[in-house]
Parts: structure tokens; C-alpha cells; sequence
């Protein structure tokens, strides 16, 4: 270590929460270490879409969602190049009539939480994303929602950490937490490092170092075309991608489509509980792949060149874990992100930051309680 | 042995090949060396010639990421050089 | 909606082994089908558009072939594949082909190893040109430079100098005394008598000259290549040029073997002497299996479509298999990459060229995973079949994982693989 004396936090898992909590503690004047057993970003950072986007599965995912999305267009102008951050904005596109209710209430939703929207009907829709099939009803746009590129966003973020003071250790596995001592394994041996606090962002992993975590892994597909600049303008979302994102057992496919800044379009979205089985499915990912081209034909002939899978951290209720986990003095959780890790990373931090440095949390923190009531997790 | 002639429409010029020509030969014959350019816009060709390296893509008939080294010329091809996307 | 089929035996590649494959499954009395990438059967070595121009061994099995009862799916590429199971994209269509043995045989590809230049148009791989050639690529008056390793070199050369290109010099970067040692051990086997037909290719060149212990060094030009440089060790000096062929061998293509499961040592798919994989009912021969020429691709294929087919190969047969895998053993170690080709990059120097990933870019500690996902080196439109395998030789990371679609698909196929895994 840089600095001498205990680190004030040890932040457990380098992905894009545990780098943004870092470099939101370190701004904060706090001693911390990062441990990451791999390297940033190695787990679901990596493969997930890099969307920062507003969602209004409830209003705790509503407020914490913008507030992260404002907290990264904040950001923007210190991000470099290789975060590869732009602004498409979104379309969650109503696929009849009648779900253009929808559209109007999710409006109205937003509008309270100050996220700036447009109804769009079916010509404004048409003329918004030319290459969607005709037919379509409309669609809420919410242009600005962003993208990035989540492994980059990972290192800039521990960059600026270490910038400010923070140390980060890779290839550094902790394995166990007690209160004021973290045991980890190095290259070098094992040791026990003392500290005031720990915060714990190991995602899908959360479970194995504090058992009874609700966080389970939940397997996703992804599909990635060649370079086709233009096929599409905006992030593409069906409506109906609330209800899969729900649902804790099945398998379900919604349709999500995304620009990519180097003109490949990255085809989603798959969820379902399988354990660790990262196997490509291929019904899963040719359904995905089918309800893609049925909302965009100009895809079908389309050069894709690579399917993977990832698994998003779950929770029972679809929120996060943010907060202290009182069973363990000292022990904060930040994870649990689902689907949403990469957007929440900076509300994550912010709501960290002041529950260990002091200050107003920006948002409610108790939708976010680990220790809150759960409904019942289901088996895989 | 002479093979006969066919038309195709290299970059909406018209061009005479022999049949059985791959569409990169037949680029390459033209004096084509640019046909297509890499993420950093620097002109790539054909390497590996076999449908591996993907560098030769071009688009033909309108649709891009063509691997030229492995399809053949046919009558009224169009082929178009130079893209990003093939 | 996909097309299905099915046969006893599915064989993949239409090269050398796959077709002795075929045509020694389909004399077993097993219905087999042929599955080949290209427009023209005859794989890389027999690439051809008029069959008067090939050697008499390869008319007479393209012959027998044709002859056979398998059938030939043409312009056929696989995209996934499962024991018992391969999807084809053939034009736009899907087809599922069902078959209770699957013998692999996709050869190899070339070792394409960075250096100075290297990505500049007109920079062929040396089975790269003769391929470009044999697909009517015009080549009279054409300075050409060609530098390269093994057997491959002497007939691109020929083929070259044939069609009237004016080669500039040939360079083979094994030592003089690694040639040597391979002509002794070419002598002793089964294939003594491709000594003569290297004599013939060289003096089909011999206008050229002949290098050994020489390797390009760097390319130049601006938009093209216009010159190389040669390094020797003793000395470097400049050739202008319009066309450079160079490669550092060849690698197998293992890919599929990777996607059925099947054990792999490097890139290649392990076998045991009947050519069966680590999975039961996948078979692997030719190339895929480890370079080993075409003698001896010729030999496991037909040992693989025996056994495939339910038959014996007999002892005949698998003591000149025993022999050429000797020399294939023999060849790997005369050709191997020597250390001078393994640091040849500059910092600007591209090392994924579907992504543009410079040298300076990568650390040599991270491995091939992070390298993906801090510079998208491999992600690209080749899937890391060039710069994976060049990083694998040069600093020992591991081959890319391989995951469907195995060659690039349109969207609308996709759709369409729908088999539960």
C-alpha cells in the first residue's frame, strides 16, 4: 500500500460499482483499498449492454435512476475516449393501441421525476427510427438516456480513485469479512487486513462472502452485429421489457436493441435462472435474435458475429442492496444492481458516500435496505 | 485456356472479367488495393484469401460485409469498394 | 424455415482430408455428406478453376469423389454445431444436418504475425496469394517478394513465376542447416519422393533468389506497399515492390473441434491414431489435427472415413499414417517461428487488425480475456482467428473461447437456431 496506517474502507470487487463507490469515498477525503480478485470490470461489468437509462419498475428505480443518470451527465466531460460515451437516448415503443396508455402514464411518471420525455405517435415514430416495421403505435422518447462502454467507464472511474488517493489491488481475493477485518488471499499468502469499514460490490458473487444475501446470478444473452452506422438511432425497448425484467422464473425474452458508437447494433435481452451455466441456449438467443428482426426487418440481413452471456445480480424485488448490513458491524452492500448496475453505479456511490462520509443521502435510501422484508427467492 | 467475359459494375463502372474469377481477383486485377477501411479509416485489402481474416469485405448487390476472396464474379455483379461497413 | 438433412456421416472441409474422408465413409456403405466452404471443392491446397491445372493425385480423388454416392454441399459455411448436429448457412438459408459422425477436416489457416507494415494493402499471406492467383488474380510483370516457412513456399513461388510475376527473391526464414535436417528426414519417410517435386519448383523459379535465414523485417508504403525490408541477421536491405506474400506457417483450424467440446493441444484438435476426438461420434484428420502436409492428410482422412463408416483401416494404411506423423513432427520443428519473427513489432504496430489495436495498447500480462475487454482486440469481425493466434504465439495467451456463430451469419439465420443446447 501507498499510503500508511488502515485503509478507512476496503472496497471488495472492482467492477463499476465498487470503482464508483471508491472514487465517490476517495472524493470524500476517505482512505480506501480496492481488492479485485481478477481485474476491473472482469465480471458482469463486462458483459452487460452499458445503458444508463431511466426505469420506472417502481419509484425507488425511478429516482435512483435519474439521479444516476444526472450524476454521469455530470460527469460526461471528464469521461475520456475510451469510455466511449454517447447520448442515442431511448424509444420504449408501444406495440398496439393499447398500450399507448402506457406510454402517456410513463410520461407523466418521468415528468415528476424531472426526466425530460416526448409522446411519440406512430408517424412521429416512424420519422424518430425509420427502420422500425410499420405498424407500431408510438412510443415514449426519453432522449437523454446514454450509453457507454462499461469496462472502460470501470478503469477511468478507478483511475480517478487512485488519482485521489485510493489503492487498488488486483488479483486480491477476499475471503472473509468480519467487523474491522478483511481476510484475503494474494499471490504472496494470505493475509488480515484491518479497517473501519467495508463495502461490498462483488455482484453475482455477493452470496458466497455474506451468505443469506439475496442475490442471485440471473443469466442474460447478447448478440452483436458488424458496423452498420445508421440501422438505428436510439436504444430500442418493447414496453413489455418491464414484465420480463420482473418475472423471477422462466425464461423470458423482451426486445432490446442498442447503437453501438462503432455502428454495430448489440441485440437483447434474456433472462432466466440457471444457476452458473453460461452455455450459449441457442432457442433463447435465436428468440431474442427473431424478436429483434421482427421489430427492425432491415436487421435479417444483418451480419451478427458473436453471442455471450453474462448474469446480472438479482434481487426478490427487482432493487438493489445499498446500505448496511447489520449483521456484520461495519459490513455496507452495494450490489444487486440486476440489470441496472452500470446506470445506478453513480447513485450507488453517492448514497454510499454519505452513509460512511456523512451528508444527505440524494435520494431515500430505505427502498434500498439490505435488510428490508423480501418476498421469498425462488429456486433456479 | 481463355475463359469467357462477363460484366460486372465495379463502383457504378462497368468492368469485364474473366468467369471464374473471384470478386477480389478481379478487384485487385482492376487496381483496386483500398476496399475497405479499417475502424481507423486506413485502406485494408485481401490477406489471407481464404475467409478468414474478413479484411477483403466489399459490399455486392447492396449488401455489405462481402468476403470478396470467396465469392465468385457473376453477370451484372455490382460490387462497391471502400466503405467502413464493407 | 431450415432445411434438414441427415446423413451417417457428416464431413467438414473439402480440402485433402475430408475428401478421402467422404469418399472412404461412403465405400463403407455409410450415407455421407460433404460440407465445404467454398465455391469450388478442393479445400486450399487443390484451390483451383479449371481441374487441368491440378496435380494427377488431386484430379483422381476430386474423380473418385464425384464418383462416390456423398453428396457436396458447395459455398456451405458451418455456424454451430453440436455432437450429432451441424448448422450450415448456405446463400441465406439455413440447414440443419443431422448425422451420427461428424469428421472434421477444415486444414489450417496461415500464422499471420504482426510486424512494421504489415497492414498495408497489397500484404498477402503466401497461401494467400496463391489462392488470389488460382482465383484469377493477374500477376504478369508484378514485382513480387515472397517470405515465408515450409513447404508452402516452393509452389507459390512456382505458381507466381508461372502465371508471370516477376518474384523478386524468396526467404525462408529456417536456418539453412533446419532445411537440411527436414530434406533428410523427407528422404527417409513415406513422402521421400516430394524432394523431387521441390527441385521442380525451384527451378521453376529460378530466376528468383533463394534466402534461407531471412525474414521481412517491415513493409512500406503509403497507400500500398511499395517496399521491404529483408533481415538476415548479417544484414538488412530494401526491395521495392507491388506485392508482398508472407506468412510464419500455418496454424490449424481448430475452431469447430473447440465449439463440438473436443480436446485441443494449442489449436490443434487431439486425435488418437483412428482420428477420434475426445467426443464420442466427432472425428478429426488433415490439418486440423496439426500440419502435417498432404500426404498425411490424405491418409487420416481415409483412416477417419473408415472408422466413421464402421470399417477397419488397415495395417498398410496406419503404418504409413505412424510414418508421415513422424514427419510432421519433423516439419513443425525445421519450420517453427524462429525468435526474431516473435519481435518484430513497434509500438504503433496494429496487432488486432479488425479492431485497430496497436501494440502499445496491450500488456503482456493481461492474457486474451482482459486484452478483449480493455481493447477490444478479438472482438472484431474475424473473431480473433488472426490476432488470437498471433498473440498466442507471441505471448502465450490462450486461443479465443468459440461460441456460435462460428463464421458470421445474417440475423434472419440466426433466428432460425433454435435447437435447445
Amino acid at each position: 500500500m501507498t499510503g500508511a496506517g488502515r485503509p478507512d474502507v476496503v472496497v471488495v470487487g472492482a467492477g463499476i460499482v465498487g470503482a464508483a463507490c471508491a472514487r465517490e469515498l476517495a472524493l470524500a477525503g476517505l482512505r480506501v483499498l480496492i481488492c479485485e480478485s481478477a481485474f476491473p470490470g472482469a465480471g458482469t461489468t463486462s458483459a452487460g449492454m452499458g445503458h444508463i437509462v431511466v426505469m420506472d419498475d417502481s419509484p425507488a428505480q425511478l429516482a435512483l435512476t435519474a439521479l444516476s443518470r444526472r450524476l454521469w451527465q455530470e460527469l460526461e466531460p471528464e469521461l475520456p475516449p475510451s469510455c466511449e460515451d454517447s447520448r442515442p437516448g431511448t424509444l420504449w415503443i408501444a406495440g398496439g393501441p393499447d398500450e399507448m396508455h402506457m406510454v402517456r402514464e410513463k410520461a407523466v411518471a418521468y415528468a415528476e421525476a424531472g426526466v425530460r420525455t416526448e409522446v411519440l405517435d406512430a408517424t412521429a415514430l416512424a420519422a424518430a427510427e425509420p427502420n422500425l416495421r410499420p405498424g407500431l403505435s408510438g412510443a415514449l422518447l426519453v432522449p437523454d438516456d446514454r450509453v457507454l462502454y462499461p469496462p472502460g467507464a470501470a478503469r477511468w472511474l478507478l483511475e480517478d480513485a487512485c488519482a485521489r488517493g485510493a489503492d487498488l489491488r488486483v488479483g486480491v481475493r477476499v475471503t472473509a469479512i468480519e467487523g474491522g477485518r478483511v481476510s484475503v488471499e494474494a499471490g504472496s499468502g494470505a493475509e488480515v487486513l484491518t479497517c473501519g469499514a467495508v463495502v461490498l460490490a462483488t455482484g453475482v458473487d455477493a452470496a458466497q462472502l455474506v451468505p443469506g444475501l439475496p442475490v442471485v446470478p440471473r443469466k442474460g444473452h447478447l448478440v452483436i452485429t458488424e458496423r452498420y452506422p445508421g440501422l438505428i438511432r436510439h436504444q430500442l425497448v418493447e414496453l413489455g421489457y418491464l414484465h420480463s425484467a420482473h418475472a423471477m422464473s422462466g425464461a423470458s425474452t423482451a426486445f432490446n436493441l442498442q447503437p453501438r458508437p462503432t455502428g454495430q447494433v448489440l441485440i437483447g435481452s434474456s433472462r432466466e435462472l440457471v444457476g452458473r451455466d453460461g452455455s450459449v441456449n441457442r432457442r433463447i438467443a435465436a428468440d431474442m435474435v427473431r424478436r429483434a428482426v421482427e421489430f427492425v426487418p432491415a436487421l435479417a440481413r444483418c451480419v451478427t458475429t458473436r453471442t455471450w452471456t453474462g448474469f446480472r445480480p438479482a434481487t426478490p424485488d427487482s432493487l438493489p442492496l445499498i446500505g448496511a448490513w447489520r449483521n456484520f458491524p461495519g459490513l455496507y452492500v452495494a450490489a444487486g444492481h440486476e440489470g441496472l448496475g452500470i446506470t445506478t453505479a453513480t447513485g450507488t456511490a453517492a448514497l454510499i458516500r454519505a452513509m460512511l462520509a456523512g451528508g444527505n443521502p440524494p435520494v431515500d435510501p430505505a427502498p434500498f435496505d439490505p435488510m428490508r422484508a423480501m418476498p421469498a427467492l425462488e429456486a433456479a | 485456356m481463355s475463359r469467357p467475359l462477363i460484366m460486372v459494375r465495379l463502383n457504378g463502372a462497368d468492368l469485364r472479367v474473366e468467369e471464374g474469377t473471384s470478386v477480389a481477383a478481379a478487384l485487385l486485377n482492376a487496381g483496386v488495393a483500398h476496399f475497405r477501411s479499417s475502424p481507423d479509416g486506413t485502406p485494408r485489402g485481401p490477406v489471407c484469401g481464404m475467409g478468414t481474416c474478413q479484411e477483403c469485405r466489399v459490399t455486392i448487390d447492396g449488401v455489405p460485409h462481402q468476403r470478396s476472396c470467396m465469392i465468385e464474379c457473376a453477370a451484372g455483379m455490382r460490387v462497391e469498394t471502400g466503405g467502413l461497413d464493407g | 424455415m431450415a432445411e434438414t438433412l441427415s446423413a451417417d456421416v457428416a464431413v467438414v472441409g473439402g480440402g485433402p482430408a475430408g475428401l478421402a474422408a467422404a469418399i472412404a465413409a461412403s465405400a463403407a456403405g455409410a450415407s455421407t455428406v460433404l460440407v465445404d466452404e467454398g465455391s469450388r471443392i478442393g479445400g486450399q491446397v487443390w484451390r483451383h478453376r479449371d481441374r487441368a491445372s491440378l496435380p494427377r493425385t488431386a484430379r483422381e480423388l476430386l474423380e473418385r469423389f464425384d464418383a462416390s454416392a456423398a453428396r457436396h454441399l458447395s459455398g456451405a459455411s458451418v455456424v454451430d454445431a453440436r455432437p450429432g448436429e451441424l448448422v450450415l448457412v448456405q446463400g441465406g438459408d439455413v440447414i440443419r444436418l443431422s448425422a451420427r459422425r461428424i469428421v472434421i477436416a477444415t486444414g489450417a489457416r496461415e500464422l499471420l504475425l504482426p510486424f512494421p507494415g504489415w497492414t498495408l494493402p497489397n500484404v498477402f499471406g503466401v497461401g494467400g496469394l496463391q489462392a488470389l492467383i488460382k482465383a484469377g488474380l493477374d500477376v504478369r510483370g508484378r514485382r513480387i517478394v515472397i517470405a515465408g516457412t515450409g513447404p508452402l513456399l516452393l509452389p507459390v513461388a512456382a505458381t507466381a513465376v508461372r502465371h508471370g510475376a516477376h518474384v523478386v527473391l524468396v526467404a525462408e526464414q529456417a536456418s539453412r542447416g533446419a532445411l537440411a535436417r527436414f530434406g533428410l528426414a523427407l528422404l527417409a519417410s513415406p513422402s521421400g519422393g516430394k524432394l523431387v517435386d521441390a527441385v521442380r519448383y525451384r527451378l521453376a523459379f529460378r530466376q528468383a533468389a533463394f534466402h534461407t535465414g531471412t525474414w521481412i523485417a517491415r513493409a512500406e508504403g503509403t497507400d500500398r506497399v511499395r517496399q521491404v525490408t529483408l533481415a538476415s541477421g548479417r544484414r538488412t536491405w530494401h526491395e521495392p515492390c507491388d506485392l508482398v506474400a508472407t506468412a510464419c506457417g500455418l496454424i490449424p483450424n481448430g475452431e469447430l473441434g473447440a465449439l463440438l467440446g473436443c480436446a485441443r493441444a494449442g489449436a490443434a484438435i487431439v486425435v488418437n491414431e483412428r482420428q477420434e476426438t475426445s467426443v464420442p461420434g466427432v472425428f478429426a484428420a488433415g490439418e486440423c489435427t496439426g500440419v502435417g502436409g498432404e500426404d498425411l492428410a490424405l491418409v487420416e482422412g481415409a483412416v477417419a472415413g473408415l472408422v466413421a463408416g464402421g470399417r477397419k483401416p488397415g495395417r498398410a494404411l496406419m503404418a504409413g499414417r505412424r510414418q508421415l506423423r513422424r514427419l510432421a513432427a519433423a516439419m513443425t520443428r525445421a519450420f517453427a517461428p524462429r525468435r526474431e519473427l516473435l519481435a518484430r513489432c513497434e509500438p504503433g504496430t496494429i496487432i488486432c487488425r479488425c479492431e485497430d489495436v496497436r501494440c502499445d495498447a496491450l500488456r503482456g500480462e493481461w492474457g486474451s480475456r482482459q486484452a478483449r475487454l480493455v481493447t477490444r482486440a478479438g472482438m472484431g469481425a474475424c473473431q480473433g482467428r488472426v490476432c488470437g493466434a498471433a498473440l498466442h504465439a507471441l505471448l502465450g495467451w490462450d486461443l479465443p473461447v468459440v461460441r456460435p456463430p462460428v463464421s458470421p451469419m445474417s440475423a434472419a439465420a440466426y433466428a432460425e437456431l433454435n435447437a435447445e443446447s
